[in-house]
């Protein structure tokens, strides 16, 4: 545990005005004091907490915020938020006892009495220093590049700029085509400017790819519209003729241009140590051991700013992987669960404007005695290397253009040294359509790494599967892989498959014993053959008498298809007790009476009426989270008069008993707060109304917020809208409950039609491929390809099956009848409504004591004291 | 002979009936097909080890199997719930022996023997039940002791 050590570090303080000998009590406590807050000092802070670190931890940062995700900078550019890249909040880390100052930069350090001084005179005391500076961005020594609209992109308030830039920009020019200037150029295309790219070497990407692939890529993305010049280096930017600069180049050529963005490779943010007297490399970067020890024992560093074995190392997995080795070395010196940092695999696949590209390894063929394969079709825009050893058996390294499908195989077979097959040509070209041999799963080593983001080996997966995992999903909450950049996804699902396969799990998605289909099979055969009931299902797909497993799934299926009464004749034996009842079953066998409140919006009447029932039949009152009012305590037999008042009063059935649409949680929005932008509780009731009745595998849950203030908490549900300027952004997939997910931003900017289609569609396709009681988090979560799949069904119609989901929605909106109002008007359906088939009398087990005003159930040992009338006599055997 | 006796909501204790009848709880109109009903019976009509003084009575879950024209008589309480709630469970199979399972927490009992399939050491009392001539009948005065 942590303790909580609030102001510990603080020395001498403007703030507080106190002393450097006015220090807090607990000395013998270490110190870990970390200056910089980027990715990887932030998760160098999570290691230690993961650690059970008895230390003090604390943190400060440059930055006016905390840690936020910079590998999905680009992405504010498509909608995402501030908000939705931060990787924490300072209450996150208050919680945790972890001490944090945001716009704290540090210009000096005493390694003498160990301590370091911010900019603004603040003086913080250390036992062991991290240094976690990263990195930034280098602007060529260029005349004139320090202009206003000359800027660079690293930060978030950088992303500002640009945006700000954008708005009164035209053309923009990126200086810089290497993958950071590519996606920079990406990011300049989307806010609609006219985009170039100059770069001083002959090709793009020049670090990652090879001549060839350099040209192609240089093609493909010139066809996107991004205009490429290559062998350009710039002498000055002087004011424009047609826009407000102009770039002269040393070949005597020129380009006009609004705004100038610089990516022309990073520098190590070294500077401290450069003026403390720490050890840095000849050409900058902080010198580090395999343990991420600086030259002075008690100084660490990590991250972008280290420098090991004379390499700097410009991506997030091997930052981590030295914040976790640095960790375990502060907390347990170098012993058996320190692991050293040894260096870091540098391969990278990414997808640039829609193009795919890959580098493994030695992608030039560096390595003495080297030889290549390579293989190019012109009209598919494809371009493919391989570089093996001068034996033909390992391979060096790759290089993929357009199509990177081979990425995960060829990787593993450079990290893991894998024999080559006879012909390594195989590898990356296909004749006749014959796949590509793909390394099997099976022929992994235990240390392969599978997800290098979260550094889970194939060993690591095999321990969980050993423990009791037994599903992607429970793979994936459990060892983290594939939660990060997520590229590893088609690799883990077949190790996961093949491990399952191999212990003799049968990768079985029976439903049960008595079907041997998944729940998505029968929904399938139950649509194709127009099965109605579940005697017909049986009797020609499955066997036994069904259970209550396939049963309430069956009646699940009938009624998001056919939407039949599902107190029907047929239907009634399949559902749950709480269908059965319309009500939720309580521990005592009464039932909870949840009248719909669309949106939270309730008129004093209908409280007033509800009050007067609960009064009238002695009901527990609680407002439930989804903004409405749940009654407790009614017996079965009063249901059906409960009911008959709430419906004559105008109510109906809120389905909370149901797997289907709950509530449509809203703020008050734009009607009435100052902030709104959007009527949320308008969309809310709208949506609740457009979706009540429609039963699904599990419950689903949505929210409407009219701002991005999100008081809704709209991110937390299956679906989620937030209300913008322009309309209306959507998040789908986000949970709440045991394991909490936050929604991932699916569409930006929706008008409402689009937002209702993209919902029905959504919906469908969930209410017809999910399995059974599966939410839409880990339905999502097990599709392959996750978000990026769905949007692709859902928005580009992947699947061509938009029409039917559609059509699928629009049936269950026509048909919606309120089950309650159908069951009371229904004699038959009445007759279930009874404690006893031959008796008028209550059931005597059913006994409440008071409480804070209201009824509850009394305990066992309540009844037991106030029974003189036993009810059964239990027999045990 | 008259061999059975018909029970309704005004039953009363002191109804005379001898071991071996077989007593009418309901029509078989009133059961719900593939699923469940429960029926208030005085315990010493049903139960060996109930006598008239003890005023005590029996809830009975009785369930109506069409697919393989069975009814099924069980105690009504719930003994891991701790609720008379056994008649709302959803019935079915498990490798072919007809069951009820909990509408509590799901647990799975067998209608043949009452034992619970996850918790064997809970047993549901079971009792011998028929349809005749359209009437729902409960043997009287001996428990079911088919699991032996
Ligand atoms: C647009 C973009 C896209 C990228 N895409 C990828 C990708 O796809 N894959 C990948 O692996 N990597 C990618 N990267 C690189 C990745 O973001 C970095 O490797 C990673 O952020 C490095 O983390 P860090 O913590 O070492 O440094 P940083 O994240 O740079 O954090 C350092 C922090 O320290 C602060 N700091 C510096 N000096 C001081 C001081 N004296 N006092 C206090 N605070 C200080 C800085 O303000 C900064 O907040 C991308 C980077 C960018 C900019
Ligand atoms: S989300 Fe926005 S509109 Fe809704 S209540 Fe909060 S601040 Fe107001």
């Amino acid at each position: 545990m942590i303790p909580v050590a609030v102001g510990f570090f603080y020395l001498k303080g403007i703030k507080m005005g106190q002393s450097i000998d006015n220090q807090s009590t607990s000395i013998h406590q270490t110190k870990v004091l970390i200056i910089g807050n980027g990715m990887v000092g932030h998760y160098f802070v999570e290691q230690l907490l993961l650690q059970q670190a008895t230390v003090s931890i604390c943190v400060l940062s440059g930055e006016s915020r905390p840690a936020y995700d910079r590998v999905h900078l680009s992405e504010f550019f498509s909608g995402k938020t501030e908000q939705d890249l931060l990787l924490t909040t300072e209450q996150e880390y208050i919680d945790k006892g972890v001490e944090f100052h945001s716009n704290s930069k540090v210009d000096f350090i005493n390694k003498q009495d160990k301590w370091v001084r911010t900019t603004s005179g603040n003086e913080y005391h250390y036992d062991i220093l991290v240094l976690a500076t990263g990195s930034y961005p280098f602007v060529p020594p260029i005349p004139g590049n320090d202009q206003p609209h000359c800027l660079v992109y690293r930060t978030i308030d950088d992303l500002h700029d640009i945006e700000a830039s954008a708005k009164c920009s035209e053309v923009g020019v990126v200086v810089g085509g290497g993958l950071l200037g590519l996606e920079a150029a990406n990011a300049l295309k989307e806010a609609g400017l006219e985009t170039h790219v100059v770069e001083f070497a002959p090709q793009l990407m020049a670090v990652q790819v090879d001549e060839a692939g350099g040209e192609l890529l240089k093609q493909k993305i010139q066809a996107l519209g991004v205009n490429v010049h290559t062998q350009k280096a710039t002498q000055e930017i002087v004011k424009g003729d047609t826009c407000r600069y102009k770039m002269v180049f040393a070949d005597g050529t020129y380009l006009e241009t609004d705004l100038i963005l610089f990516s022309a490779g990073i520098r190590p943010s070294d500077s401290l140590a450069r003026e403390f007297d720490i050890k840095i490399g000849d050409r900058g970067g902080i010198t580090i051991n395999d343990y991420c020890q600086t030259s002075e024992e008690s100084v660490y560093a990590i991250g972008e700013c280290a420098l090991w074995n004379n390499r700097i190392f410009g991506l997030v997995a091997p930052g981590y992987s030295m914040a976790r080795t640095a960790a375990s070395h502060i907390l347990s010196g170098v012993s058996e669960q320190t692991p050293a940092f040894l260096g870091a695999d540098m391969s990278t696949k990414l997808k640039l404007m829609g193009v795919e590209v890959g580098s493994i390894g030695d992608a030039h063929g560096n390595t003495a005695g080297a030889q290549t394969y390579s293989f190019e079709n012109e009209p598919k825009g494809i371009y493919k290397k391989i570089v093996v050893d001068s034996t033909e058996e390992k391979l060096l390294g790759a290089v993929l253009i357009g199509d990177t499908s081979q990425y995960d195989t060829l990787l593993q077979y450079m990290l893991n040294g894998i024999t080559l097959p006879e012909a390594p040509e195989s590898l990356i070209m296909s004749f006749d359509g014959a796949e590509a041999p793909s390394v099997g799963a099976d022929s992994l080593p235990d240390t392969a790494s599978i997800c290098s983001c979260h550094n889970v080996t194939k060993g690591d997966i095999v321990t969980a599967l050993d423990n009791g995992e037994n599903s992607l999903a429970g793979i994936k909450t459990c060892t983290k892989a594939s939660t990060g950049c997520g590229g590893c996804a088609a690799l883990l699902k077949s190790v996961v498959d093949s491990e399952l396969e191999k212990r003799g799990v049968e990768v079985n998605t029976d439903i049960c014993e008595h079907f041997a289909h998944s729940r998505q099979d029968l929904f399938n055969i139950v649509q194709v053959e127009q099965i109605a009931t579940f005697d017909d299902l049986l009797s020609s797909h499955g066997k036994g008498l069904g259970c209550d497993i396939c049963k309430p799934a069956a009646a699940s299926i009938f009624a998001s298809l056919n939407n039949e009464f599902v107190l029907k004749k047929p239907h009634i034996g399949l559902q749950d007790t709480n269908d059965t009842y319309l009500g939720n079953m309580q521990k005592d066998g009464t039932y909870s009476v949840v009248p719909r409140v669309a949106g939270g919006e309730i008129t004093p009447d209908k409280l007033i009426v509800l009050g007067q029932v609960a009064k009238k039949y002695a009901l527990y009152t609680k407002i439930t989270g989804g903004q409405r009012i749940d009654l407790f305590g009614a017996q079965v037999q009063d249901l059906p008069q409960i009911w008959s008042i709430l419906v004559e009063a105008g109510f109906e059935t809120g389905h909370a008993y149901a797997k289907a649409l709950r509530t449509v949680k809203s703020c008050v929005g734009s009607t009435w707060c100052r902030y709104g932008v959007q009527d949320s509780v308008g969309l809310a009731i709208d949506l609740e109304n457009r979706y009540k009745g429609l039963r699904a595998p599990h419950k689903i849950k949505f929210a409407v917020s009219g701002c991005t203030r999100e008081c809704a908490e709209a991110q937390s549900k299956d679906i989620g809208v937030i209300a913008t300027e322009n309309g209306w952004n959507l998040y789908v997939c986000g949970n709440g409950g045991m394991k909490p997910r936050h929604g991932d931003l699916f569409a930006t900017d929706l008008d409402t039609d689009t937002l209702v289609k993209y919902i029905d569609r959504i919906l469908s396709f969930y209410v017809k491929t999910a399995d059974r009681l599966q939410r839409t988090a880990t339905w999502m979560d097990n599709l392959e390809g996750g978000l990026a799949y769905l949007q692709d069904v859902i928005i580009n119609d992947s699947l061509g099956l938009n029409q039917t989901l559609e059509s699928q929605m629009e049936k269950v909106v026509d048909t919606y009848e309120c089950e309650w109002k159908k069951a009371i008007s229904n004699p038959e359906s009445l007759k279930r409504f009874r404690q006893f088939v031959n008796s008028d009398k209550t059931d005597s087990n059913i006994q409440f004591v008071e409480e804070r005003g209201q009824i509850r159930p009394a305990t066992e040992d309540e009844k037991s004291q106030s029974n003189n009338q036993s009810i059964d006599i239990i027999e045990l055997v | 002979m008259q061999d059975t006796q018909t029970l309704s909501s005004n039953t009363t204790s002191e109804m005379k009936v001898i071991a071996g009848d077989w007593i009418t709880v309901c029509t078989k109109n009133d059961l719900v097909e593939n699923s469940g009903v429960c029926a208030l019976l005085p315990a010493h009509l049903v139960r060996g080890d109930a006598k008239i003084e003890d005023n005590l009575e029996v809830q009975i879950a009785i369930f109506y199997i069409k697919q393989i024209n069975k009814v099924f008589a069980i105690s009504n309480y719930d003994p891991i719930g701790k609720a008379n709630v056994m008649y709302r469970g959803i019935v079915g199979s498990i490798s072919d022996e007809p069951m009820v399972s909990s509408p509590l927490y799901k647990q799975h009992f067998s209608l043949e023997t009452g034992i619970c399939f996850e918790k064997p050491e809970y047993m549901l009392r079971t009792y011998l039940c028929r349809i005749q001539d359209n009437l729902v009948q409960v043997k009287v005065g001996s428990i079911n002791h088919s699991s032996q």
